[in-house]
């Protein structure tokens, strides 16, 4: 039975969202932060409601991270969870607040009080460990605090009167650049556009040839091009899913650029004919959304959005979509169906978005950076972006360095810059390995740091994580596989399941239980999800294990059995433990150990 | 006059008709590319990557991959089986395949093209899933251990039956096969023994109830004949 006051709040939520079919996974959010779960209520309200089937909407709560179909506790924490946060103590911490509060990680404590897990990176790596609570972003949390953070969550304090300093965010520029320093008065870059024609913005957009900053590299006066050359019907998607471990340059974008970011996406918009644009944020960002539909309220104000975009004679506006924990959706045919209220499964290519993309039609969809970029190059034109990096890279880049350095945060840079100058500036001297562009990116040793970081050599959508002499390579490439058996969306049969293989390889090497075999189904397993999987996610998945045995042999070696060349992956020991409990057997004789199985026998 | 559109397939000329995908116009020309999640019938997924060719170099879903003229494509490679043998084998380890005393054996696609790949083992280790069996129509039993994900059975339902009974849930190695009802049960929809969702699954995931073994072990299809003769007879 549906109560009527669940009904009530239900009905309330998709009155909010025009009662639209698409704004599903808004509405679902919105249910989750209200009840701490998503309710079968719910999932049967929505489905009738909308008039969605119930296996669509059941297929949402399970697919986001975020969204549970069992209540969380009524403080609902997660620590961040990619390598720097755990290099920074983000591991010790969370065991300990687990140890103090009595609950395991996933499982909320019996008396509802409290709910304990891990998350992917949340993007805070430069003062990890990080994480969140009831939502909220905590940064650089400590042992100390953790023991407050129990006292507190014991005695019922609200969140919102714990220290403030525990959410405190810096923005930990480094070094600005071009696009750091570049500040556009809202509306200017707008008037300049119309001033001087939008075809010919489009020429200087493409002139100052600016590519994909998300990493991918793609002109993004090339795809302006393609959907301004498309008749029909017109959406701008910007991807704020800034999910890349390591990443956290958008954040700084987010937090201090967003007029340039709006005004960049209503340039593309009146370029190509677009009425609406759609940012999709990641859910962890959530605390910024305030703040942002205030810079969207005023601009709207301002008669830079709205009906008549700055006397223009067109109407554009912007709509903030939440994520809710799906690396995948940062995928651009992901986010695409996630924009529609669905899993985030990526599509099928072709068609691209820019034929066909949000709700069927011509869609262009950039990084927060390139439409902050795309905006300034508006103003100033395509000559002063073009006159920075290299040929085949032009501009700046912001990048997100952390883990073993001194002075971690974000430095904007010519692209072009070797990694040895980077780790020069950010205090790295000490590094033996660099993971350039995330858990997708690729790890280089010392012998590479002469390389550039550039859409030529070493792509990257802003991740740089620094590593230094005492980390273990193995477990770091362990903790990438773990991320993308976590992560893959689970469409294609080589992402799917490859990943968990990987996983298990990996687990298997970095616990010292593997042999020369198990590095040769790694290779061979490794390639094989390269070449089949469907999209980007599957393709780069593998890259960090098969970089790090490519580069760092031996440390793969020290983790091998001694003197196995097979170590079976059936084990023995745990398959009869169930009988040897039934049976109270449990002396030395019916006791296998690991490796040993061969030599006493 | 005009030329024709044709492509290659590991040799041989391929008509196809502009907007065609690969796979189709190899079938559509009688040549067989392996393939479990496709079917002519429905509109492509491309998930499974079985049908994965190399085109004009590139590895593709061919299923999803457009003909273009003068393509190369090559299928029947050693490099191409040996890739699609990898992912039989992985769908082989994530579920529950029993094949010796499987009810669908004999007349089951993954096992048919695991024998036509070559595939003499898993070489993976196996994950022993647990999942839920749905025993609860009066008809149609639907056994998830068995189940590939290929989606089939969802667009049949959907594209052919009008009915939408069918769709898949949750994320990673959980995606599921889910019965769209508030029960989440077979006997709480309007799937019937004679719906053409009831026909595609290329496995023995949804079976009928009482009509296990009219055709005896040993006399089925892909008993008689090896898929890359036989696998024309459902479509």
């Amino acid at each position: 039975m549906v109560s009527t006051w669940l009904s009530a709040t239900l009905y309330d939520i998709a009155a909010r969202y025009d009662h639209d079919r698409h704004a599903l996974l808004q509405m679902l959010r919105a249910v989750q932060a209200a009840r701490s779960c998503v309710p079968e209520e719910a999932i049967q309200f929505f489905a009738r409601h909308l008039n969605v089937p119930i296996v669509e909407v059941r297929g949402c709560v399970e697919f986001y991270s975020f969204l549970h179909a069992t209540p969380r506790g009524q403080y609902d924490i997660y620590f961040s969870d990619s390598p720097t946060d755990r290099m920074a103590g983000s591991l010790v911490a969370a065991e300990r607040l687990a140890a103090r509060l009595g609950v395991e990680f996933g499982v909320p404590r019996p008396d509802g009080r409290v709910t304990l897990g891990l998350t992917s990176c949340t993007g805070h790596c430069e003062q990890a460990p990080a994480g969140l609570v009831n939502r909220r972003v905590f940064t650089r949390m400590t042992e100390d605090r953790v023991d407050r953070m129990a006292d507190l969550i014991e005695r019922g304090v609200p969140v919102e009167q714990w220290p403030e300093v525990w959410f405190h965010v810096e923005n930990s520029i480094r070094v600005s650049g071009p696009t750091l320093e570049t500040h556009v008065t809202p509306g200017d870059a707008l008037r300049a556009s119309l001033v001087r024609g939008l075809p010919q913005t489009l020429d200087e957009v493409e002139a100052s040839g600016l590519q994909g900053r998300g990493g991918a590299g793609f002109p993004v006066g090339r795809k302006w091009r393609g959907a301004y050359e498309t008749r029909g019907i017109h959406y701008i998607t910007c991807n704020a899913d800034e999910g890349e471990p390591g990443t956290f340059k958008d954040r700084i974008l987010l937090a201090g650029y967003a007029d340039e970011l709006f005004e960049g996406m209503t340039i593309a918009g009146l370029i190509v004919g677009a009425e609406k644009g759609y940012l999709y944020m990641r859910g962890e960002y959530e605390y910024m959304l305030s703040g942002l539909q205030e810079v969207l309220a005023s601009r709207r104000e301002a008669g830079l959005l709205g009906e008549d975009v700055c006397g223009s004679g067109q109407n554009f506006d912007i709509i903030i979509h939440l994520g809710a924990g799906a690396y995948v959706c940062g995928e651009q045919s992901a986010l695409l169906e996630s924009l529609e209220g669905r899993r985030g499964i990526p599509r099928i290519r072709p068609p691209s978005a820019v034929k066909k993309g949000l709700f069927g039609q011509s869609t262009v969809n950039n990084n927060v950076e390139s439409f902050v970029q795309a905006a300034q190059i508006a103003l100033m034109g395509g000559a002063w972006f073009a006159d920075l990096g290299e040929e085949k890279s032009r501009g700046t880049k912001l990048l997100s360095v952390a883990g073993d350095c001194t002075r971690p945060g974000i430095y904007e840079l010519p692209l072009g810059v070797t990694v040895r100058e980077l780790l020069e500036r950010c205090g790295g001297s000490h590094a033996k390995a660099v993971q350039v562009g995330g858990a997708a990116g690729r790890t280089v040793g010392r012998a590479e740091f002469e390389r550039h970081i550039s859409y030529a050599d070493l792509a990257t959508g802003g991740s740089i994580m620094v590593f230094d002499e005492r980390r273990d390579m193995v477990d770091l490439a362990r903790q990438f596989a773990h991320f993308f058996a976590h992560e893959s969306c689970g469409f294609c049969t080589p992402c799917r399941v490859g990943t968990q293989m990987l996983q298990h390889y990996a687990d298997k090497l970095a616990s010292c239980q593997g042999s020369r075999h198990d590095l040769a189904q790694i290779r061979s397993i490794g390639q094989m999800v390269k070449g089949y999987a469907h999209c980007g996610l599957g393709e780069t998945a593998p890259n960090a294990l098969l970089d790090t045995l490519e580069r760092f042999p031996e440390e793969y070696e020290a983790h091998l059995l001694p003197e196995a060349d097979f170590v079976p992956d059936f084990d023995l020991d745990a398959a009869v433990s169930e009988a040897r409990a039934l049976t109270g057997r449990d002396d030395r004789l019916h006791q296998l150990e690991h490796g040993k199985v061969e030599a006493e026998s | 006059m005009t030329e024709r559109n044709t492509f290659t397939l590991d040799g041989e000329e391929v008509p196809f008709e502009p907007g065609q995908s690969i796979m189709n116009a190899a079938l559509a020309a009688g040549r067989y590319i392996p393939h479990l999640c496709h079917n002519p019938e429905f509109r492509p997924h491309g998930s499974c990557k079985l049908c994965t060719v190399k085109v004009n170099g590139w590895l593709g879903a061919s299923c999803t991959t457009p003909a273009t003229k003068g393509a190369k494509v090559e299928s029947e490679i050693p490099e191409v089986q040996e890739g699609r043998r990898a992912i039989v084998q992985m769908l082989f380890i994530e579920g529950n395949h029993f094949c010796p005393f499987c009810v669908k054996s004999g007349d089951c696609r993954l096992q048919a093209i695991a024998y036509h790949l070559g595939m003499e083992g898993s070489h993976l280790p196996h994950r022993f899933p647990s999942r839920q069996l749905d025993a609860s129509h009066p008809d149609v039993v639907l056994d998830r251990d068995r189940c590939i994900a290929c989606n089939l059975c969802v667009r049949a339902s959907r594209e052919v039956d009008g009915k939408e009974v069918f769709g898949l849930t949750g994320r990673g190695v959980e995606t599921s096969l889910a019965v769209n009802s508030p029960s989440g049960l077979l006997k709480d929809t309007n799937l019937e023994p004679g719906d053409r969702a009831m026909q595609v699954c290329p496995t023995g995931a949804l079976m009928l109830k009482r009509h296990g073994y009219e055709t005896p072990i040993g006399e089925r299809r892909f008993d008689q004949q090896a898929i890359e003769a036989a696998w024309e007879s459902d479509y």
